[in-house]
């Protein structure tokens, strides 16, 4: 087994709207048991995430056997959460939990392609649990800043790209590079998104 | 700069203060000592300085650190760096090698590290739980990890006071986001000094044992960046879930299975934000301070840097 199996991978910290438009994957080695990572537009890869929001509606959209999906939903979007006969735990808090609820979700990126072509990320849990206000406000706040950190280092790295004689010492980066290889929202949007994030956190203290 | 040239800077450096002399004077008496007679680079830098303190009427203990400079053990972190410090003997092992007069763990407030007193360095010995100012040592590195060397120009002076000694404590902040198996109600090995944990009723040592109950969580506490392994022991687990090991048998007892205990943990901890602290075994980070990360965040610091950026 290589190093990178035998290492646990961190949960990533990542709003709805960036998360969902994570839709190319790949993989670090040709091993078919190496981890499969979805590419973040700010430029970082995820094999997990860590998300916590409002989960608003149920259903089981299985045809033969239970499949549950989840919305949850961050002040930026929607996550997809699908739990079959092989997440049972996951499956059964989708089941039973009465909408709407806060939770936390653990769980690995997975990525379909529909019949027009476009592709859909959702969420495959390893892990759901009913969670409260402030946990869900702790979330946003803690994503907001490892957001702004990966911008941060996109846009360090894009200015080294853009002048590279200025001679700056901004670190190679190696998924940055990749996203805008591969993908065409400016990370601009993602910043607007945490501003947004972070302003429906602060209303709620305003108000409280 | 050559090893000798090196050796007489310092030499010069402790001197200088007291005597007239040159740098090139104490050179050319270690060179005499190390490249003519021989004599190993410790023991003629020994023997130089004996020379000078006797010129200078003076004894060892008057040499204001020299060269070498106090340092804190978590300071610690490159090799060949000539330091003093002042640390408990917190352990003394038995010695592999008829080199080694005495080999063990040191411990300061800030940390511990082994150290090593060669035998043809013949100094006093040191005593398990004393505390002792070691001036002169030097600092070494074997595979990421440091120690301290004891040599023939170390000053080794026992010191009347206590001295509290620190763990290399972790501090984490991050949500538990897993908690993985053999978690819960555990049965350990009941043997003196075994403790495993049974699988199925049976230790890997000892075979069929009739096992002790114990508690305990094995979690993932993650920040975004970093996944650390945490084990909560008994008493942190009581204090984490509200569930005494009393409770956590008569649960099991009810539902005649062990498993509703970790199925009740899980729900209690999984997806909450804890800041923890505790000493490093290994990868496990073991929970000594867990405090839940349950009150109001601030977000305007961030809303003016996003704002600005």
């Amino acid at each position: 087994m290589s190093q990178a199996e035998l290492t646990r991978e961190v949960a990533r910290r990542v709003f709805a709207s960036e998360f969902n438009d994570s839709t190319y994957t790949f993989k670090e080695s040709d091993d078919e048991r190496a981890p499969n990572y979805a590419l973040l537009p700010t430029g970082d890869r995820a094999n997990r995430v860590f998300a916590v929001g409002t989960l608003t509606e149920t259903e089981d959209v299985g045809e033969d056997s239970e499949y549950w999906r989840g919305r949850v939903v961050d002040p930026t979007g929607t996550f997809f959460v699908y739990a079959g006969q092989y997440q049972p735990e996951a499956a059964s808090v989708l089941r039973d939990t009465e909408t709407p609820a806060y939770v936390s979700v653990v769980g690995k990126p997975r990525t379909y392609e529909t019949e027009d072509g476009t592709v859909n990320v959702s969420v495959r849990p390893e892990t759901i649990s009913i969670v409260d206000e402030a946990t869900r406000d702790r979330w946003v706040v803690e994503t907001a800043e490892r957001t702004l950190d990966r911008i941060e280092e996109f846009e360090a790295w894009q200015d080294d790209q853009e002048a590279p004689e200025s001679g700056s010492t901004a670190p190679t980066n190696e998924y940055a590079q990749m996203a805008r290889e591969r993908y065409d929202s400016p990370v601009e949007n993602y910043r607007r998104d945490v501003i947004e994030a972070l302003e429906n956190v602060e209303d709620v203290e305003a108000t409280a | 700069m050559s090893d000798v040239r090196q050796h007489a800077d310092d030499i010069h450096d402790q001197f200088s203060d007291h005597i007239d002399v040159s740098v090139d004077d104490v050179e050319d008496r270690l060179t005499t000592l190390v490249d003519e007679y021989k004599v190993p680079i410790d023991e003629a830098r020994r023997s130089v300085t004996n020379h000078y303190l006797e010129e200078a009427g003076l004894d060892r203990e008057d040499l204001a650190g020299g060269s070498s400079e106090a340092a804190e053990i978590e300071d610690v972190d490159e090799p060949e760096q000539w330091i003093d410090i002042t640390a408990k003997v917190i352990e003394l092992w038995e010695p592999r090698s008829d080199s080694v007069a005495q080999v063990g763990l040191l411990g300061d407030p800030t940390g511990t590290i082994k150290f090593t007193k060669w035998a043809k360095s013949d100094l006093p010995a040191l005593d398990e739980g004393g505390v002792y100012e070691l001036r002169n040592v030097v600092t070494d590195e074997y595979e990421g990890r440091y120690s301290v060397k004891l040599n023939s120009t170390t000053v080794i002076e026992e010191l009347d006071e206590e001295l509290e000694v620190g763990d290399d404590t972790s501090e984490i902040e991050g949500a538990l986001v897993d908690m993985q198996s053999g978690s819960g109600l555990i049965k350990r090995c009941p043997k003196d000094d075994c403790t495993r944990v049974l699988q199925n009723g049976r230790c890997n040592e000892h075979g069929e044992v009739e096992g002790e109950f114990d508690l305990r969580i094995k979690a993932v506490v993650d920040d975004g960046l970093d996944a650390h392994e945490v084990i909560f022991d008994k008493d942190a687990t009581e204090n984490l879930t509200g569930i005494s090991l009393e409770e956590a048998k008569d649960m099991a007892m009810d539902a005649l299975d062990t498993t509703v205990v970790a199925d009740e943990i899980r729900d209690l901890v999984v997806g909450t934000y804890y800041r923890i602290e505790g000493p490093t075994f290994g990868r496990y980070v073991l929970a000594d301070d867990v405090e839940e990360l349950d009150g109001p965040v601030d977000a305007e610091q961030l809303l003016i840097k996003a704002r600005s950026m």
